[in-house]
């Protein structure tokens, strides 16, 4: 009996560490492949210069600053706006049906594939609030109903929006319910509640949340297929109004449609290799903050 | 009982909550001025919803109300709409809850200080007077005075409820209102609560739930004995303890149910 329990016991011990080296094991080899290669390519030039012609040669800056310029407006659109609602879902709103209701759809919508976001922009801020737009300004020609850098940000948003609720949300109820009657035992409103009492607290897991799903934004691509990214645009004066050229889709561009992989292969890796540290930036902000936090309150 | 100098009354009071479920109901007493009165009681029978409704924190819970609660000056806290009420609270009625429930990553000064930003008190000079004179009260200054910059959760259990009461004191409540402060406490930190409670009676109207009758009898000068969400008993603790005229009230008290 005891010798099978052993045994039961290293077969746990064996399969559970077998696969958490494995999940290290794969990210080792994906982040170290991409390193070795993606370096081997990487200059100030290739990070500063515009692309040419082929794209083979020359730089990525253009698909930096389309990349910085879509996640800074996706931001500033999905994160006064995730907060806004969750706040609204955990602190204000009464658990009826109505909240349940919103809480399915938001669940839901976290769960749509992210290729229908991007058809959902298109049909929805290029042709109906562009269209709309131009209609009531009296533009005759298309000025905002084009596919652009608004409204592929637009449509990240949307896509990150879900995620944004449900992280901030998350933070929000960590706080225990007691700090919260405690407030309003002290006679605060419910508004001083949620200001005084329930930020300073959940602020940390909030930024958390939200530096992530900005993250993965970043690495997005689909959404913004049919809505503003552009093949080539390599003057991108990042006028919101005008196409632009980004990250991911200049990988998946360059894997798929470059009739010289070996020539290709070099400057692919190098921008894998941005895009990867991009996405790990924000991800770093994200534990960096949370650690903050968690020290304010822990110390 | 006839209560002269009454702090607070309540006429067929009655608190049920959304799920059906009845908290108190029919309860009609009066709370004696610079008294304590406990609230004693099974568990389940009603003494926390009870208090939780005196300062309507049952609308936390989408409660429903009958009844009525009048103050001193006749309001009745049933009437009062939620701004009234934030004011009801900050000023005139103080609350302790059962676990101490210090702010986290909040300082101990800036813990105590909570209540006087609802007032919108911000002179620093005014701020820590009104901070060391409710801490004094709460016979909590001499032990942290040297660490106020600490963080208020790094307290230990008793000073954490001591501050819980000076924060609740700190705009001197008409009434205080103690939902069993000493049931997390270890028997040290008890008696200095007790201490205290029958202390702040000289200023404040003490109302306190208890589900110990040997600390009902030490501060307690009048006690009301609920059974299944309605008041029993209501009478001086000597007269509750040595003398109780309900049959319920005195099975309880001799333990044949608890």
């Amino acid at each position: 009996m005891l010798d099978r329990r052993k045994t039961l016991e290293f077969i746990f011990k064996a399969v559970t560490n077998a696969t958490a080296l494995f999940v290290v094991a794969i990210i080792t080899f994906i982040i170290g492949l991409v390193v070795i290669k993606g370096s081997a390519h990487m200059s100030w030039e290739f990070l500063t210069a515009g692309p040419t012609g082929d794209m083979e040669h020359g730089g990525i800056w253009p698909m930096i600053k389309g990349t910085a310029m879509l996640v800074m407006m996706m931001s500033m659109f999905t994160v006064p706006l995730g907060a806004v609602i969750a706040i609204y879902l955990n602190e204000v709103s009464r658990r009826n049906w109505f909240y349940n209701a919103v809480m399915s759809s938001v669940r839901t919508l976290a769960a749509v594939p992210s290729i229908v976001y991007g058809l959902f922009g298109l049909a929805f801020f290029v042709n109906i609030v562009g269209g709309t737009l131009d209609w009531l300004i009296g533009y005759e020609d298309h000025v905002f109903k084009v596919r652009c850098l608004l409204w592929a940000a637009f449509t990240m948003g949307a896509l990150t929006l879900p995620t944004n609720v449900i992280s901030v949300t998350e933070a929000l109820k960590l706080v225990p319910e007691e700090q919260r009657h405690a407030g309003i035992c002290l006679g605060y409103t419910r508004w001083e509640v949620i200001k005084w009492v329930v930020l300073p607290q959940a602020i940390g897991g909030m930024l958390t949340g939200l530096v992530l799903s900005i993250s993965r934004g970043a690495g997005e691509v689909a959404p913004i297929l049919f809505v503003g990214v552009a093949y080539f645009v390599p003057n991108f004066t990042g006028d919101p109004l005008d196409q632009f050229m980004e990250l991911g889709y200049h990988i998946f561009v360059m894997a798929t449609q470059s009739p010289n992989v070996d020539r290709a292969a070099p400057i692919l890796y190098s921008t894998t290799l941005v895009l990867l540290t991009l996405t790990f930036t924000f991800n770093s902000i994200g534990q960096i903050l949370r650690w903050i936090h968690r020290r304010r309150i822990d110390r | 009982m006839e209560i002269e100098n009454k702090a607070l009354e309540t006429f067929d009071f009655g608190v049920r909550y959304p799920n059906g479920v009845v908290g108190c109901e029919a309860v009609s007493m009066s709370f004696a001025a610079n008294e304590v009165t406990a609230i004693i009681g099974p568990s389940g029978c009603g003494k926390s919803s009870f208090l939780k409704g005196l300062n309507r924190l049952t609308d936390e819970f989408n409660c429903r109300y009958k009844g009525s609660i009048i103050l001193k000056d006749g309001k009745d806290i049933m009437n009062l709409d939620p701004y009234e009420l934030c004011i009801l609270r900050g000023d005139r009625i103080g609350y302790v809850m059962q676990k101490p429930v210090p702010f986290s990553g909040k300082t101990i000064f800036q813990d105590v200080a909570m209540p006087l930003r609802a007032v919108g008190i911000s002179d620093n000079g005014k701020l820590r007077a009104k901070v060391k004179a409710a801490m004094v009260k709460a016979a909590l200054w001499e032990e942290v005075e040297d660490r106020l910059e600490n963080l208020s959760t790094s307290l230990s259990g008793g000073q954490q409820q001591r501050l819980c009461i000076a924060r609740a004191i700190i705009n001197t409540p008409d009434i205080l209102l103690l939902d069993e402060p000493c049931s997390s406490l270890d028997p040290k930190s008890t008696q200095l609560v007790e201490n205290l409670i029958l202390e702040l009676a000289a200023d404040h109207t003490v109302v306190i739930v208890t589900h110990n009758m040997q600390q009902a009898q030490r501060v307690a000068h009048r006690t009301a004995f609920f059974y299944e969400g309605r008041l029993v008993e209501y009478d001086f603790t000597n007269n509750i303890f040595s003398n109780p005229s309900n049959e319920l009230t005195s099975d309880y008290i001799i333990g044949k149910f608890s």
